[in-house]
């Protein structure tokens, strides 16, 4: 029935060309089975048909284009179940990745030493912790006078410059403004946080960097 | 006029027969071998709840110790069985707290267990000996500790990756001072704290602990005060392996280790510190298994760990071991028999580590007894497999998951056909396949063709038509179980095939194009067939008979298929055989 244009015309269908009239226009998987099933019935008992179909439709493959529905899966965040990893290993997958967020490895450079390491800052609660661990892993390295609280004394210009002038290996870091820093010049916390990595340079080479540490320290003061 | 074995004489040649497989047969030679088999089989294996009901074991195997039992599919794993779906465990666990006062051993897996099971268990049999739940759920804490307080001989206590609710560490404070026959404790799945002195007195008094696997709250500083208590150990599941870098807790659990000289089996490892992974090398030479897969560890100390252990037989790594890693591990551990790579991070958009097709490619090449792998990667061609497939035709389990689904041959952009075929042409004995990435209907005509000996096939985003359903189920002579997603595949492969179902165990399929019209035919024409429509949408009849169901799940059972425990989204034929699914 023809209501004012004929949409039957503009339809789209899938099939031969020049006609297929029998295809019926389907929507969706559904339809890719009744293609493959063309002229047969769908609900046939006998099981030595699906020999002849399946031959008919290896055949017919070439020709038609069945309506096939390739499952495209959607977004890989969408897709239940993909990839197979058992729900246990998941949680705690997602649990230890939670946590080694708050986790603060940097790298540990040493000049003259062969390779680089790496610590966790989290692991430690003190400048004295991190030296010790940075002694037992490069041996001859010492983190020089520190004071008591092991923290640079900043005021006193005349201890700071001995240091510098000494062959002692001196620990620098980077820090989140890519400046490279005396170590131990901030509270502890505030070193955990900005710190991007570690150099262990000798003193006489650190030299350059006390005076910028002098001046941060002030513009933060 | 037969002449005849006495009774007690052939009793006696059957118990030499341990495997189910060739008790079965026995049973089978006539009416006399059944009745004395029945009477005299201990053990059973039900590998589906559903297949069986309690009161057909019970009738016919009235001694039994020894229950082995699975529930839900194995796609329940990833999500794709909804919550409710059944394998309750409780009306078998409370027909056989009836029937079997001496039961010895409950083995479950993919159950929904109580805590009432497991306070029934715990009352019901006097010599309760071992109960192993792997990836079971259900119960709590407390379920744990009705174990723990009644099971006087209690054995085997073992939680494999189950979904405890965890209400408290105390349960394990209920095993009597008087329990001293504890042999294996797996509590790895459970979350929280249990006394440490109650668990250190415990493994001190059981003098026969050969497997102790702890939980990620047992913190590295006590480990070594337990291994020290039971070096015995044959297998050891660590619980948290990080602690601050001191001396004094190194050289205590290195001391603690080199104690241990059988000890065959190592896991655990949850948040490891590199540093104290030296701790175990003395003990490295003797290890056979490693289940390091929940252990960040990279590559570098991984090599340093595994090239230890040069007897290892079974590696579970993360992808941190990296393809440099496992060229390392095929040099020196030549007895590999059975690797599994899991994925650090699954859901990323972009390879976190340098794994690839290569590292497998390495390890089936270097391993002469590589048998089973179960592999993550990000890309994959035909060429390697084919190779891995030319130099290992001893696997007997291949999975393969390349996490991009419908991922083509990375080199060529053509599916993955030729390289699963080469596989499944040149690995005879292979009896477990899962596939994933490009693959059309060529692959499973392979398949049909020569997986002659497979047993169990996972398919995913696979195949172009009917036609790939039909090569497997006509051609793989020896399909027990058969799990499919997202494919093409419909009615018609279903129903011409449809005898075939009944020598397998299940079949599974899910979003797939399987109309409910076939499903019903197909449970008219098989009355020995639970056809189970899983649909959560609503009754299938408000939609067309042509529609698609959302999954179905259909298998062999000699039980009412009306099970008592069905859920309202689960669609069976009714008894009456009627048109309409009740």
């Amino acid at each position: 029935m023809e209501i004012g244009m004929n949409f039957k015309e503009t339809e789209l269908c899938l099939g031969l060309p020049g006609g297929g009239g029998d295809i019926s226009k389907t929507s969706g998987k559904r339809g890719f089975a009744e293609t493959v099933d063309l002229k047969l019935n769908l609900l046939h008992s006998d099981d030595s048909d699906l020999k002849e179909n399946v031959d008919n439709s290896s055949s017919a493959a070439g020709e038609a284009v069945p309506l096939k529905d390739p499952v495209k899966p959607p977004a890989k965040a969408q897709v239940v179940g993909w990839p197979p990893v058992r729900s246990f290993r998941k949680n705690v997958m997602a649990k230890q990745k939670s946590e080694e967020a708050t986790a603060a490895f940097v790298k540990v450079s040493m000049d003259g030493a062969p390779y680089l390491r790496k610590v966790d800052l989290r692991m430690y609660q003190s400048y004295k912790e991190l030296s010790d661990a940075l002694a037992k892993m490069f041996s001859s390295f010492t983190m020089g006078k520190y004071g008591s609280q092991g923290m640079i004394d900043f005021m006193n210009e005349g201890k700071l410059m001995d240091l510098l002038n000494s062959s002692e290996y001196v620990p620098s870091y980077e820090d989140k403004d890519g400046d490279w820093m005396l170590v131990g010049d901030v509270p502890w916390e505030m070193f955990v946080e900005s710190c991007k990595r570690l150099r262990i340079m000798k003193g006489s080479e650190a030299i350059g960097l006390a005076p910028r540490a002098v001046e941060k320290c002030k513009s933060r003061c | 006029m037969a002449y005849s074995f006495p009774e007690e004489v052939l009793e006696h040649v059957f118990s030499f027969l341990s495997s189910p497989r060739d008790r079965n047969a026995v049973s089978l030679v006539c009416k006399s071998w059944y009745e004395i088999e029945r009477w005299c089989r201990h053990r059973i294996f039900v590998g589906n709840c559903y297949a069986v009901s309690p009161e057909i074991v019970i009738r016919r195997f009235p001694e039994l110790r020894a229950v082995e039992m699975k529930g839900k599919p194995h796609f329940a794993d990833f999500n794709l069985v909804p919550e409710g779906w059944g394998a309750y465990a409780y009306p078998w666990i409370a027909a056989m707290a009836e029937a079997y006062p001496f039961l010895e051993e409950i083995k479950l897996k993919r159950m929904v267990v109580t805590d009432e099971s497991l306070e029934l268990i715990s009352k019901s049999y006097k010599n309760f000996k071992s109960l192993v739940l792997t990836s079971c759920e259900g119960f709590t804490t407390d379920g744990l500790a009705s174990i723990a307080a009644n099971c006087r001989h209690l054995k085997e206590l073992d939680l494999r990756e189950s979904e405890v609710e965890d209400l408290s560490g105390h349960w394990l404070s209920h095993f009597p001072d008087s329990c001293t026959s504890l042999v294996s404790l797996n509590m790895s799945c459970l979350g929280s704290e249990v006394s440490f002195s109650a668990l250190e007195r415990l493994v001190a008094r059981s003098p026969n602990l050969r497997t102790l696997r702890l939980n990620r709250a047992v913190p590295l500083e006590k480990l070594a005060n337990l291994v020290r208590h039971a070096p015995q150990l044959v297998e050891l599941g660590t619980g948290a392996y990080s602690a601050e870098i001191r001396s004094d807790t190194f050289s205590s659990l290195a001391d603690a280790f080199s104690a241990c000289k059988q000890l065959k089996a190592l896991s655990g490892f949850w948040d490891v510190v590199p540093s104290y992974l030296p701790a175990v090398y003395s003990a490295c030479s003797g290890i056979t298994s490693l289940n390091l897969s929940y252990a960040a560890i990279p590559s570098s100390d991984l090599v340093k760990l595994i090239s230890q252990c040069q007897n290892l037989q079974r590696l579970w790594v993360l992808d941190y071991i990296e393809d440099s890693g496992l060229e390392a591990l095929a040099a020196s551990c030549k007895d590999l028999q059975e690797l599994r790579v899991f994925p650090s991070d699954p859901f990323g958009a972009e390879p976190n580590v340098s794994l690839t097709e290569q590292g497998l490619v390495s390890v089936s090449e270097g391993c002469p007894k590589l048998e089973s792998v179960l592999y993550f990667c990000r890309q994959m061609s035909n060429a390697a497999l084919i190779a891995i497939a030319r130099s290992r035709p001893n696997f007997i389990r291949f999975r393969l998951c390349i996490i991009e689904p419908q991922a083509a041959d990375y080199l060529t952009l053509e599916p993955l056909d030729a390289g699963f075929g080469a596989i499944v042409e040149n690995c005879k004995e292979l009896r477990r396949l899962s596939m994933s990435g490009l693959l059309t209907d060529r692959v499973f005509k392979y398949i049909g063709t020569h997986a002659k000996k497979l047993e169990m096939l996972s398919i995913a985003f696979a195949g172009d038509s009917d036609l790939g359903l039909h090569h497997v189920l006509s051609g793989c002579d020896s399909l027990r179980k058969l799990e499919i997603r997202d494919c093409p595949f419909g009615d018609k492969a279903l129903l011409a095939n449809a005898a075939k179902l009944e020598t397998m165990r299940s079949l599974w399929m899910s979003s797939c194009s399987v109309s409910f019209g076939a499903c019903k035919l197909l449970a008219q024409k098989m009355p020995r067939l639970n056809v189970e429509v899983i649909d959560e949408r609503g009754p299938p009849d408000s939609r067309l008979e042509s529609c698609s169901v959302e999954r179905v799940y259909v298998y062999r059972t000699v039980a009412s298929r009306q099970r008592l425990d069905i859920p309202d989204f689960v669609w069976t034929l009714d008894e009456d055989s009627s048109m309409r699914y009740s």
